[in-house]
């Protein structure tokens, strides 16, 4: 009966083969550990502490989810098959050896059928892992996309491995090639190389020869992988893991967490390395370097100085120098004087959350820049455009620096006239936003909204001038004492009045209502998306002339990304007779606008292409397309601006959910 | 107390400013209702030549070496001084940066009411003046005594206090002028911008709500299309997004284009004051309440940015036809 | 270490609309709202940098006013040193003449090198305030300045003339001068730092005494302007009030 024998060809002249096995690949791994060690308790040495041990169950899920099955990698799939060809082949491969030890010193089961189904699952994890080399050496050398990092250390790892994993193919067709058992068809790949041993004509003693080789280079392969790992590529393979292990569990994305503070209490603003927390620095070791974040970030597309690859990269660099240089040990250098983290880079970010949806190792980029944007606006390290709408903000409760009492203003024209929330009771207490309310385009956007709300005979209401600007962008501007009181005086306001669910127009308003307000009871928050949806479905909208256009829709960040609403919109689409065409980048793909983190506040510096523009070029790419939907006022504004700069002004027409709405009661 | 209206004649290396042809004709009003001659103060080194158009009845000319330009500690002296000897029912300055001043200097030194940024004098011979960026009138009556009035520019125009014959000299002499704490060291002009705004016919005009350095562009590419140039009401210079030699306003240059075309300008007291002399203003602003528009002939409340292109287009289809 | 003494004033906000009180010459309160007079503001602005560039003690005076604890607490957040109150001042504007002598007093007890205020505030029917608070202290005064550097003895200032003109003026300390505007734009201080403020530094309620509200001059009314001749407005979209405009242009026959 074949079953599995250990250390066929070796020696045992000088003393069981485990001695040297077990040696070199334990000290090998003592090697890796010690290493290892070294740089992971730095992590906890340098950085703040950060508890994130709870929920055990849901980290282990999230370790399966992302490390093992790697459904983020498989996002894309030409380099998520070539991964999971690599890694799953290596688990395998792990997992074999596990089970040979366990075999062999513990409990026989490799025998029969258990063993030819072993071998046979080897065999092919072998040629599954060449085949995913072969794709990563046509990707890396012949295809070579920007978002990799070209260093000679990735090919010196993909050549390790390879070399562990030949060396394992041939040691075993070697080992076919002078056995010739009955069960080699099991190894159906080593099978076939042992009869290309075969064919060469070279005699036994020569093939355990080559054998005895290869398999001494194999095992010194193996424990070289191992002694590099900590300073290789594959430290991923650690790290990863850890990170995954680590991510943020207890916060939505939607959620930022407030200004940290030390042990006196005292608000921490982090600007040096030693600020960061230990979890912050493990994002820098853990980044594999594949550069999807890089790919989908609106402002590095843009030309702007942010790549959020970089970015944490640049934590790695800083964290590295800290290591090595002379001064070493105190570890608060500066983050801000690095390049990949400077002024420039921060305010770049749009806080889309593009890349940390993409992250394989699910490193938390964002977190990072607000934290590090808090500490420039406690410094005044803003640009002035900004500072003038902050002041306003502050002073007046919206960015355009105009009287509270001229928020409502859009609705002397409207009748039956808008009830005020805060002195009658209305069912649904509309949150409209400083943009929908003081842009003079858009508030004729927002007069029609009620118009139709009034149509379906909503029972709702507006704060009038007690709403103030809900404060998402403001606190990711950082700057988180202007968000309390914005938070502060909106809770007043919204407690004088008597509702039964919140609905607003904007998204960014929805996402800190739903996500960041500290309500004290539990409350019902739409966008109004989705109460169009469900007023056609309770029959309350009901469209009379059905539009026959072809549309496309673009998922607003803090809708769909962040919030997950990617139906709603598309069903009101549909239910007005539009015919719905998505571009390649849609729902959790799509492209940010560009104006969010407070972007639109800012000077837009040298840009090479806007992200906008970018967006309705993509647009233009669906045949026929007619009109290019939209949810969000800022979106509005920033298409509108797009299509006349791309020229694309009489070709397409950028439209809010609303207007098709209208145009088909 | 004499029922003289006195003022104080501005002048800037030589050269005697709009302010005070503007005093000179709100002092012959009020001067009609209290009765006096207007006279005009003037301070310098042989400057006595200066005096010439202005439509006052007298000069008092004071001469001194510590007086040839304006600084407040000699011109405060020298005026403390002048006032021992008269006493005129009331004395004009210009609300300008040589004369706000010195007027409330004096005021607190002689214990005289004061009244500011007078615009004119009334049909019944009470000041008028303008507050609050231009949103308030008060309607004030002279004091028991000597009466401070700053002027603003607006009221009335600088032809209005020229005339062709020169006034007769009262001479005065300097009080002591020793150990001045103010001095003059030099006067510094801004860059030489290529370009001389106040001399220009056709004037783009940025403000506030020009938002971004990049967007100047916009202006620019207009005022190349209309053969003009651009100019700035004072947030666009403080940001040193243009050099000070375009700032138009009450620091910076007066103009008197054929076309002033502003942009995003809301229309501050300082900014207006030096464009009244303009033949035709254009305003666009997306705030319709900006006082801009009240001094404008024709408005446009749309924005801005969206505006631009457009009108850019028009008007080169409308220079190829 | 200079001494440099700021005063600091809040005053009616243009973004809202003014209201004339009852009485016809005074503005109505109810309707008012209250911020830093914007030369103010870069007065403060002026100290602080005068304070980081060299060193002084930067003392902070404002007549109590709604929002004055905010201002304050902000200009300590910027670095001043010495935030004190005037309290008493009473709903009616008192004369500059008047503040100013109630200022020179607390002043006086100071003995600054140097007193900046902003060089006009827009609400002042009476005078400005920084040259009659000069001639009180018998201190030299500048007005429009936009620049200033502290020497022995002595400041050398940069003063604004029209048509974009400098002068460069030496003013013998201590003097009063009359800030138009700051060297760097006033700071942006973050809400936090303010709130922060407020727990750590302190403010000083100093009485006013009696305040004059009559100046000597008699105000007949205070009254809005008459809806001047306002712009004939264009209207339309974009592209119509374009080709309005063009119209216009050609027919001024400026194209």
């Amino acid at each position: 009966m074949p079953e599995h024998v250990e250390y066929w060809g070796i020696p045992h002249e000088w003393g069981s083969p485990n001695i040297l096995v077990y040696s070199v690949m334990f000290l090998a791994a003592a090697i890796l550990i010690f290493r290892f060690f070294l740089r992971a308790r730095l992590w906890w040495k340098v950085g703040r502490p950060e508890p994130r041990w709870n929920k055990l169950h849901v980290r282990l899920y999230n370790l399966i989810k992302y490390s093992i099955v790697q459904t983020r990698v498989l996002r894309q799939k030409y380099p998520g098959i070539m991964h999971i060809a690599l890694a799953w082949s290596f688990f395998i491969f792990f997992l074999g050896t596990a089970l040979a030890t366990i075999n062999t010193h513990f409990y026989t089961f490799l025998s029969g059928t258990v063993f030819s189904l072993y071998k046979l699952t080897l065999d092919i994890f072998t040629v599954v892992f060449l085949l995913g080399a072969i794709l990563a050496i046509y990707r890396r050398y012949v295809t070579k996309p920007d978002r990799l990092t070209y260093k000679p250390q990735f090919t010196w790892t993909l050549v390790l491995l390879t070399v562990i994993v030949l060396g394992g193919i041939t040691t075993e067709a070697l080992r076919l090639a002078v056995e010739q058992p009955t069960n080699a068809v099991w190894s159906p790949a080593g099978y076939l190389i042992s009869q290309a041993f075969r064919s060469t004509g070279a005699s036994e003693a020569a093939l355990t020869n080559w054998h005895l080789g290869i398999w001494l280079v194999h095992l010194l392969t193996a424990a070289v992988t191992l002694i590099t790992l900590p300073v290789g590529s594959l430290l991923h393979v650690l790290t990863g893991p850890l990170n995954i292990f680590f991510a943020e569990i207890d916060r939505p994305v939607g959620e930022l967490s407030s200004t940290p503070t030390d042990k006196e209490g005292q608000p921490v603003y982090v600007s040096k390395l030693n600020e960061l927390t230990w979890k912050q620095i493990l994002n820098g070791d853990a980044c594999t370097e594949c550069g999807r974040c890089q790919d989908v970030c609106p402002a590095f597309g843009a030309g702007l100085p942010l790549n959020p690859k970089d970015f944490i990269l640049g934590i790695r660099e800083i964290f590295e120098d800290a290591k090595s240089s002379s001064k070493g040990l105190s570890f608060d250098q500066s983050l801000l004087e690095n390049h990949k983290l400077s002024r420039e880079v921060l305010w770049s970010c749009t806080t889309c959350a593009a890349c940390i949806t993409e992250c394989p190792v699910l490193v938390e980029h964002m977190d990072t820049i607000v934290e590090l944007r808090r500490h420039l606006v406690i410094e005044g390290m803003i640009d002035s455009e900004l500072q003038d709408a902050l002041t306003n903000l502050g002073r007046y409760g919206n960015s355009f620096g105009q009287s509270p009492r001229k928020r409502a203003k859009w609705t002397q024209e409207i009748d039956p006239p808008v009830k005020d929330a805060t002195r009658e009771p209305v069912e649904y207490l509309w949150f409209v936003g400083d943009y929908a309310s003081y842009n003079p385009a858009l508030a004729e956007m927002t007069a029609k909204t009620a118009k139709v709300f009034n149509h379906a005979g909503l029972d709702f209401g507006v704060m009038h001038k007690g709403e103030n600007h809900a404060g998402n962008d403001v606190r990711r501007v950082g700057e988180e004492g202007l968000f309390e009181m914005l938070v502060e005086k909106n809770l007043s306001a919204l407690q004088r009045c008597q509702y039964q669910s919140i609905i607003t127009t904007d998204p960014h308003t929805y996402n800190t209502l739903l996500n960041e307000y500290p309500f004290s009871e539990p409350q019902t928050i739409l966008h109004y998306s989705e109460l169009l949806a469900q007023l056609i479905k309770e029959g309350k909208l009901r469209f009379t002339n059905p539009l026959n256009y072809k549309v496309t829709y673009h998922d607003p960040c803090y809708l769909g990304r962040y919030n997950g609403i990617y139906d709603a919109p598309r069903f009101v689409i549909k239910a007005t007779g539009c015919e719905l065409a998505e571009m390649p980048r849609n729902k959790d793909l799509a492209l940010c606008c560009g104006a969010g983190g407070g972007r639109i506040w800012m000077e837009e510096g040298k840009i090479q292409e806007r992200p906008s523009e970018s967006r309705i070029r993509e647009a233009m790419e669906l045949d026929g397309i007619q009109h290019f939907i939209v949810a969000c006022p800022k979106d509005i504004t920033m298409y509108q601006d797009a299509v006349k700069t791309t020229g694309y002004e009489s070709d397409l027409i950028v439209k809010d959910l609303i207007e098709l709405v209208i145009e088909a009661l | 107390m004499t029922q003289d209206i006195f003022l104080l004649i501005e002048h800037i290396q030589g050269q005697v400013s709009d302010i005070s042809y503007i005093m000179a004709a709100a002092a012959r009003e009020l001067a009609k209702h209290e009765g006096g001659n207007v006279i005009g103060i003037l301070f310098g080194s042989s400057s006595e030549g200066l005096k010439d158009s202005l439509a006052v009845d007298k000069v008092i000319y004071c001469d001194h070496p510590a007086l040839t330009e304006f600084t407040s500690d000699a011109y405060k002296r020298t005026l403390i001084s002048l006032l021992e000897e008269y006493s005129p029912r009331a004395i004009l300055f210009g609300n300008t940066t040589l004369g706000a001043g010195v007027s409330s200097s004096l005021s607190s030194h002689l214990k005289f009411p004061v009244i500011n940024s007078c615009i004119k004098v009334s049909d019944s011979g009470s000041i008028i003046s303008q507050i609050c960026g231009g949103k308030i009138m008060v309607e004030c009556q002279l004091g028991d005594k000597t009466t401070v009035i700053t002027v603003n520019p607006g009221g009335y125009k600088p032809e209005e206090g020229q005339s062709g014959s020169s006034p007769e000299t009262i001479n005065f002499s300097a009080p002591d002028l020793e150990n001045l704490k103010v001095q003059l060291t030099q006067y510094i002009e801004p860059e030489a911008g290529d370009v001389d705004i106040s001399q220009e016919k056709i004037l783009i005009a940025i403000g506030r709500g020009i938002q971004t350095e990049d967007n100047i562009e916009l202006a620019d590419e207009l005022a190349k299309l209309l053969g003009g140039a651009v100019c700035a009401s004072r947030p666009v210079i403080d940001q040193g997004w243009l050099s000070s030699s375009r700032l138009v306003g009450k620091s910076g240059k007066k103009v008197k284009p054929d076309l002033y075309l502003c942009l995003g300008i809301s229309g501050a007291t300082e900014h207006i004051e030096a464009i009244t002399d303009s033949k035709t203003i254009i305003a666009v602003n997306s705030d319709p309440d900006a006082p801009i528009f009240d001094i404008a002939q024709y408005g446009i409340e749309v924005d801005l940015f969206d505006f631009i292109d457009p009108l850019l287009e028009q008007i080169e289809n409308a220079k190829n036809d | 270490m200079t001494e440099i003494v700021v005063i600091a004033r809040l005053v009616p906000d243009l973004v809202e609309e003014l209201e004339i009180a009852p009485n016809g010459t005074a503005l109505d309160l109810a309707w008012l709202r209250l911020i830093i007079n914007e030369f103010d503001n870069h007065a403060i602005e002026q100290a602080i940098i005068l304070k980081e560039r060299s060193g002084a003690t930067v003392t902070i005076i404002s007549p109590e006013a709604e929002g004055v604890e905010d201002m304050l607490f902000t200009t300590a957040a910027k670095g001043a040193d010495r935030l004190i109150k005037l309290t008493g001042v009473g709903e009616e504007k008192p004369t500059n003449l008047s503040m100013a002598q109630t200022l020179a007093e607390m002043i006086k007890e100071i003995n600054p090198d140097l007193v900046l205020n902003g060089v006009q505030a827009h609400d002042d029917i009476t005078g400005d305030l920084a040259p009659q608070l000069a001639d009180l202290l018998d201190m030299p005064y500048v007005g429009y300045i936009s620049g200033v550097s502290l020497g022995d003895g002595k400041a050398t200032a940069f003063k604004e003339y029209p048509g974009g003109v400098l002068a460069e003026i030496e003013i013998a300390l201590p003097a009063v001068l009359g800030i138009q505007s700051s060297e760097e734009p006033p700071r942006y201080v973050a809400i936090s730092k303010v709130r922060q403020m407020m727990n750590t530094a302190s403010i000083e309620d100093r009485d006013a005494g009696v305040l004059e509200t009559e100046g000597g001059v008699i105000i007949d009314r205070m009254y809005l302007p008459e809806a001047a001749d306002r712009a004939e407005m264009l209207e339309g979209d974009e592209e119509e009030v374009a080709s309005k405009l063009t119209a216009i242009l050609q027919d001024l026959g400026l194209l």
